[in-house]
């Protein structure tokens, strides 16, 4: 097919789902898959049962558990004592027993954070609709999906006619050129950005993430970016696959081609390859000319564009109480002088208080008290990989409490395969059951009043991991380090034992 | 949602302003997994005394607990109706109670919204029509009103006529029984061929797997 204008990647998707766009309504989109949790779900679930709707297309679904399970050991998530939690979990199991959803159960081979499960089962695929009734859902546009968090009664919408009625966003192009210096990563790179353009930099536009720092990036470190693209007020964020993308997905479960699959090279794989005479090769090759199709043409226009060189950044870490309130780790907690405009002065000097730091303090003079690594921004595998390098042959500092929480059962078996559950175990770390676990504060892994934790994962909110918890987000090699110094510590200048 | 046209019912008076969803609903009841069930929960503390030695027992002074009021499907009170917290579960009590429309010389904007939602029809009249109805209802509990939708008219048998406007779309959608869902379903015949096309697209499948 041939058209005359140049398209962005977004706009290719896009257009492959409009159904139709009725006079003065909004466009009805298709959603090719929604991803269910137990906390959004159950009311959406009841309105179908309430209007007595079938739900369109079970295969389209697909859920797990991951916000209120307990992570602390086995027997905690079998026998889970939070009433609402508990409560909150069954209702799921009914629901997708009634309506014939596939669950990834509490203890299944597959169970995890949400976003994490649909890349690791070859759910998640360029060109697709993705939605799910958290914000986060973002992360799957790293596969040039367009991929968007909504609200329980869009759910339901979603449920009843694989449908959701919705306004066209404008587009962002942000092209980040260059190498990435030395413990400089994926996060370091997407906090750069939000500190740029603010917390609603984003707000009513479709991001696409471009240049050479970008295609550079694994498919680990392209989700952690996509995924706090909502941090930026963004609508999704995505990036358009090539060749990392698609060996990523070959061979996964889920993936075109994949047959026989056995759940036992799931495991072994961490969640990836099928053995290579499992696949359809004809099938797979048919479907990655589809995907390759799916880039920005030359000439096609965005409303907005921003460049960045990657060469320029650092190690970052927010000081405040937004994601925006990020500075680098060579730096000082900014002074009033540095904030944007008044209402930003304000909320300086809200954030000095609450966070309990004065501007001009060293950001490596901070001291922690907890260090989280883990969430659906920096809970998987090389994520895990690079802060146990940093924690190999060190012990966490006597002030700290220090937790790993994989972001999938995947993730876990694959950490554990290569032994990195016993490096952070003898570091003095707790390696724990894969969940949301401390990304929202999730009973008991809460922080206390005024403890600072050092933390992966995504929001640092007033009374995110816990009231009156202070929240540092940065990535897991900074993570890792500041809990074995005490404090934050610049990676770049890390002793590395191995 | 079901099409609505002219109902003919009694009514419950509920002579104030300002009416805002945490009377409707507290918020103690939000954090259910259902979607049904807030019948019990309307009005919740207004149903029950509140001081006293029977505190928690049913207040019998109040309109909800009057046999005389059982079975009515409009409620009556005075402007502002709705405001407050957003909490649609507002909506979910008062229909589910039993509630298919409120009549008050205004409504609180959020409130609107998630009543249409649910299929409520909200008639606006003036203070003075309000006032007309309220005392009516209040002499005479098996008063019976006519809410026509499709005249957006208001009548008893004792000569009450007013009219009242509604934005067409809406009218439309209750008429027709339409929600949101609803409104989507109308173009299912589109629907249905992209899907017959769309279908074929398996690298845009969720489980693109041969099984
Ligand atoms: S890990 Fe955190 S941000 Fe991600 S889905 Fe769970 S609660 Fe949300």
């Amino acid at each position: 097919m041939t058209t005359s204008t140049p398209r962005t990647l977004f706009e290719k998707v896009w257009q492959q789902h409009v159904v139709t766009e009725p006079a003065g309504e909004p466009t009805i989109l298709y959603i090719d898959l929604q991803l269910v949790h137990e906390v959004t779900s159950p009311q959406a679930f009841e309105g179908l049962r309430l209007a007595n709707r079938p739900l369109r297309h079970p295969e389209r679904h697909v859920a797990t558990v991951d916000h209120n399970v307990p992570t602390t050991s086995v027997h905690d998530r079998l026998v889970i004592t939070d009433q609402i939690a508990d409560a909150q979990i069954k209702a799921l199991r009914k629901n997708c027993a009634d309506y014939g959803i596939e669950l990834f159960d509490v203890q299944d081979a597959e169970q995890g954070i949400v976003h994490m499960i649909g890349p690791e089962l070859g759910l998640t695929k360029p060109g697709m609709t993705i939605v799910c009734g958290d914000s986060h859902t973002s992360t799957h546009g790293a596969f040039g999906a367009l991929a968007f968090g909504i609200g329980t009664s869009e759910v339901e919408h979603v449920m009843a006619t694989q449908t959701l009625p919705q306004d066209k966003p404008k587009t962002f192009r942000i092209t980040v050129d260059g190498e990435l210096p030395p413990g400089v990563t994926a996060k370091d790179i997407i906090l750069d950005i939000i500190g740029r353009i603010g917390t609603d930099g984003a707000t009513g536009h479709v991001i696409e993430y471009a240049g050479s720092a970008i295609r550079a990036l694994s498919m680990e470190g392209r989700m952690t970016i996509c995924n706090m693209s909502i941090e930026a007020g963004a609508r999704a964020g995505m990036i358009a696959p090539d060749a990392t993308t698609f060996a990523y997905l070959k061979g996964r479960r889920f993936s075109p081609g994949t047959k026989n699959y056995e759940l036992s090279s799931f495991a072994k794989g961490g969640g990836s390859a099928s053995p290579a005479d499992t696949i359809d090769e004809a099938t797979w090759n048919l479907a990655v000319e589809q995907w390759s199709a799916l880039v920005t043409d030359t000439n096609a226009t965005f409303d907005r564009e921003l460049a960045i060189d990657a060469s320029t950044l650092a190690p970052s870490v927010t000081w405040g109480t937004s994601p925006g309130m990020v500075t680098t780790i060579d730096a000082t907690v900014p002074s009033l002088a540095d904030a944007r405009s008044e209402a930003d002065q304000k909320s300086f000097s809200r954030a000095y208080e609450y966070m309990d730091l004065k501007p001009g303090t060293p950001i490596e003079a901070i001291k922690v008290d907890a260090v989280f690594l883990g969430s659906c921004t920096n809970g998987r595998i090389e994520d895990l990989r690079a802060a146990a390098k940093v924690v190999d042959g060190y012990h966490v500092a006597t002030t700290v409490r220090a937790m790993v929480v994989p972001g999938s059962q995947a993730v876990k078996h694959q950490a554990e395969q290569e032994g990195l559950d016993r490096i952070f175990k003898s570091a003095g770390f707790e390696w724990r059951e894969p969940g949301c676990s401390m990304c929202l504060g999730m009973n008991p892994d809460i922080l206390q009043p005024g403890e600072r934790c050092a933390s992966t994962s995504n929001r640092n909110f007033e009374g995110r991991q816990g009231r009156g918890g202070r929240t540092h987000l940065l990535s897991p090699a900074m993570a890792a380090a500041a809990a074995i110094t005490g404090h934050f510590t610049d990676i770049r200048t890390w002793k590395f034992n191995k | 949602m079901r099409p609505i046209n002219t109902l003919t019912s009694t009514a419950a008076p509920l002579p104030l302003p300002n009416i805002d969803t945490d009377q409707i609903i507290p918020k103690q009841f939000l954090k259910r997994i259902e979607r049904t069930g807030y019948e019990n929960f309307l009005f919740y503390d207004w149903r029950r005394l509140q001081e006293g030695p029977d505190a928690g027992q049913p207040n019998p002074t109040f309109v909800l607990n009057k046999p005389e009021y059982k079975g009515a499907e409009i409620l009556l009170a005075e402007r502002n109706f709705g405001c407050g917290s957003s909490r649609e579960h507002a909506a979910w009590a008062i229909n589910q109670y039993g509630f298919r429309a409120v009549i008050a010389p205004s409504f609180a904007d959020i409130f609107f919204s998630n009543a249409g939602k649910n299929g409520i029809i909200l008639v606006r009249l003036t203070n003075a029509e309000v006032e007309t109805l309220i005392q009516r209802s209040t002499a005479n509990p098996q008063h019976k009103l006519t809410i026509s939708l499709e005249d957006q008219t208001v009548t008893d048998a004792e000569g009450f006529h007013a009219t009242f406007d509604i934005d067409p779309f809406r009218k439309h959608c209750l008429l027709n029984g339409l929600d949101d869902i609803g409104l989507t379903l109308l173009h299912e015949d589109k629907l249905n061929a992209y899907e017959s096309n769309h279908q074929k697209e398996f690298w845009l499948s969720p489980k693109a797997n041969i099984a």
